[in-house]
């Protein structure tokens, strides 16, 4: 029998597996370890809701698993659930005050995926409000703190956004794993931020069902872990087709844990020369070209491609997912959930409503998007938006046809920022943060973040790999070539605690 | 293109938004600010490009026209601010 750890949470949730099923510990013991750090961590903002009974209930049922030999694939490991998921009778907020109180009778296919395969919940992670935001400072319920630190200094940093409650508390050990969704970059930019690996898989390799919707044509869930390893586990288990969404592939899933120690021998990399961006710190520019050393150093060949209509990406997601926000939101009327103010008459009472209900930066999101859809605009602005996303997906067309298997990128344009740092900026500063991921979206193609270095404040930075459609067992094979390269990041102590 | 202060209270009304007479001026330059950022993809040549309708191919599954869902009610208006005997309430729309 191993010894056990002095704290269960700083496993993997690799190592937690094997260390259950070599009963080394208990699935209550490494619930109880979490429960507790999760409690102890109140002043990160990281989880919105806390359900210690249901994980402790679910930890017995699978210790009684494990008696038995019958171990699921994720047999009493706890993870967070960020709060976009519709989660069966625990209060989903989506980071809105408009969905406050809201207890769903339902319960969204991934999640029900994580427990069916014996995963433990232990809460609802805070988010940027409906998954808008690149600092989880959109949240009506407040930011999150990340456990990162520029070092000499306490000023409390962002951890990224929209999935800031999940990488705050994979990074802070408050969970093995969490769930995350990605529409813009929302997955990728708070694990690049937070040293933690994330991945968004192509577009319908996760259902959608139960998950609230921002902009439906780009949003995918994906999870957020410490290793690669960790991220492949995940992912096996939320994935796979799903007769109630329309949209998600009918693909078998394949052994992603497998692919991880594949290696990168004989694939070809490509560099894609539009990505150096103009001010792009020379951090970045280093730590992009040690990405690229590593992958030839592991046997890769590196080759240089060009996506030209990279820079128009950003601008036209600012016209597809507002236009498809303004129609998803339209559903809070307060009528059939939620809040509900009086008003004059019905559409009084929509307006007022609405009008309390969303924050600042949803409200302009809906707006954008009516105006672009309006009469007399929606040519000039939304056709022409979706004819570039056709042009920004024959790009990658034509680099994966000229033989490229993967694609090497900065996650993010820089490190994470100060809490309230952009707060006077006008949102287009805030958006160039997703400048990188954003294109990945537009194409449908899955993308990894893998934490590959630390700048010299000390925060963490992170490479983004792109894949071919349903290609994500090569993102986990060169990602895991990174990860042996740069070597585990260490995750800062719990100053919080 | 810009928005002036009497569109932004026109998009605002077709979004079912309430703005205040202190939120127009501000909203007027962040709508503006992000139209202003969009301007550039008219310099891009689309001509002869399709607008994307599907990011991934796929046809679209179709399914028996059955009954396989429904009968709970209670759950439907669970969460609704107002209901009456499994209804939604809203105010009167009808004089």
């Amino acid at each position: 029998m191993s010894t056990k750890p002095a704290e269960l949470n700083d496993l993997t949730l690799a190592e937690a597996r094997d260390g259950l099923r070599a009963k080394a510990f208990s699935a209550r013991e490494i619930a109880q370890a979490h429960i507790d750090a999760v409690a102890r961590a109140r002043a990160l903002n990281a989880y919105l809701l806390e359900t210690p009974e249901r994980a402790l209930a679910m930890a017995d049922v699978a210790d009684r698993k494990l008696a038995q030999g019958a171990a699921r694939p994720l047999e009493g490991l706890p993870l967070g659930i960020k709060d976009l998921f519709c989660t069966h009778d625990v209060a989903t907020t989506a980071g809105s005050r408009i969905l406050e109180g809201f207890r769903p009778h339902y319960e969204s296919t991934v999640s029900h995926n994580l427990w069916r395969d014996g995963a433990v919940m232990l809460g609802k992670l805070n988010l940027d409000e409906f998954a808008m935001g690149s600092s989880n400072e959109t949240s009506a319920y407040g930011p999150v703190i990340s456990p990162w630190r520029r070092e000499g200094s306490e000023a409390p940093l962002v951890p990224g956004g929209s999935s800031g409650g999940s990488a705050a508390a994979v990074a802070a050990r408050l969970c093995l794993g969490a769930t995350a969704t990605d529409t813009g970059g929302s997955i990728r930019q708070p694990a690049a931020f937070t040293g933690t690996v994330g991945i968004k898989p192509t577009y319908g390799r996760c259902s959608r069902w139960g998950i609230v919707a921002f902009a439906s044509s780009l949003d995918q869930a994906g999870p957020i872990a410490r290793t690669v390893r960790d991220a492949a586990i995940l992912l096996a288990s939320m994935a796979g087709h799903d007769p109630k969404d329309t949209t998600s592939a009918d693909h078998p899933v394949p052994d992603y844990e497998a692919a991880v120690g594949r290696g990168v021998r004989g694939l070809t990399i490509g560099i894609p020369k539009e990505y150096r961006v103009a001010g792009m710190p020379a951090e970045i520019e280093r730590l992009w070209q040690q990405g690229a050393d590593w992958l030839r150093a592991a046997g890769a060949a590196v080759v240089e491609v060009s996506l030209p209509h990279t820079r128009y990406a950003l601008p036209a997601y600012y016209i597809v997912a507002p236009a498809e926000a303004s129609s998803n939101l339209a559903r809070y009327d307060g009528v059939r959930y939620g809040l509900r103010v009086p008003g004059r008459d019905i559409v009084g009472m929509y307006e007022q409503t609405r009008a309390a209900g969303f924050g600042r930066e949803v409200k302009r999101r809906i707006m954008i998007g009516t105006y672009v859809l309006s009469a007399g605009y929606y040519d000039a602005y939304y056709v022409r938006a979706q004819k570039i996303r056709t042009l920004i997906k024959r790009d990658f067309e034509e680099v994966y046809a000229g033989g490229v298997d993967a694609i090497l990128t900065p996650a993010t344009p820089s490190a994470a920022f100060g809490v309230g740092e952009k707060a006077d900026a006008d949102p287009v500063e805030m958006y160039l943060n997703d400048v990188f991921t954003v294109t990945v979206n537009m194409a449908g193609l899955p993308g990894i973040a893998v934490p590959a270095g630390l700048d010299r404040q000390g925060l963490p930075l992170g490479l983004q790999l792109i894949g071919r459609p349903f290609d994500e067992e090569t993102l986990f094979a060169a990602g895991q070539v990174i990860e042996d390269a740069a070597g585990r990041v260490a995750l800062p102590r719990a100053w919080w605690a | 293109m810009s928005v002036d202060a009497q569109t932004v209270r026109r998009i605002a009304h077709l979004a079912r938004i309430a703005v205040g007479d202190d939120e127009v001026a501000p909203l007027q330059d962040e709508l503006n600010a992000i139209l202003s950022f969009v301007e550039q993809l008219g310099a891009v040549d689309v001509s002869g490009v399709e607008p994307m309708t599907s990011v991934t191919p796929m046809a679209m599954k179709s399914r028996e026209d059955a009954i396989t869902d429904g009968g709970y009610a209670r759950e439907i208006v669970f969460n609704a601010p107002q209901t009456e005997d499994n209804y939604f309430l809203v105010p009167k729309v009808v004089e």
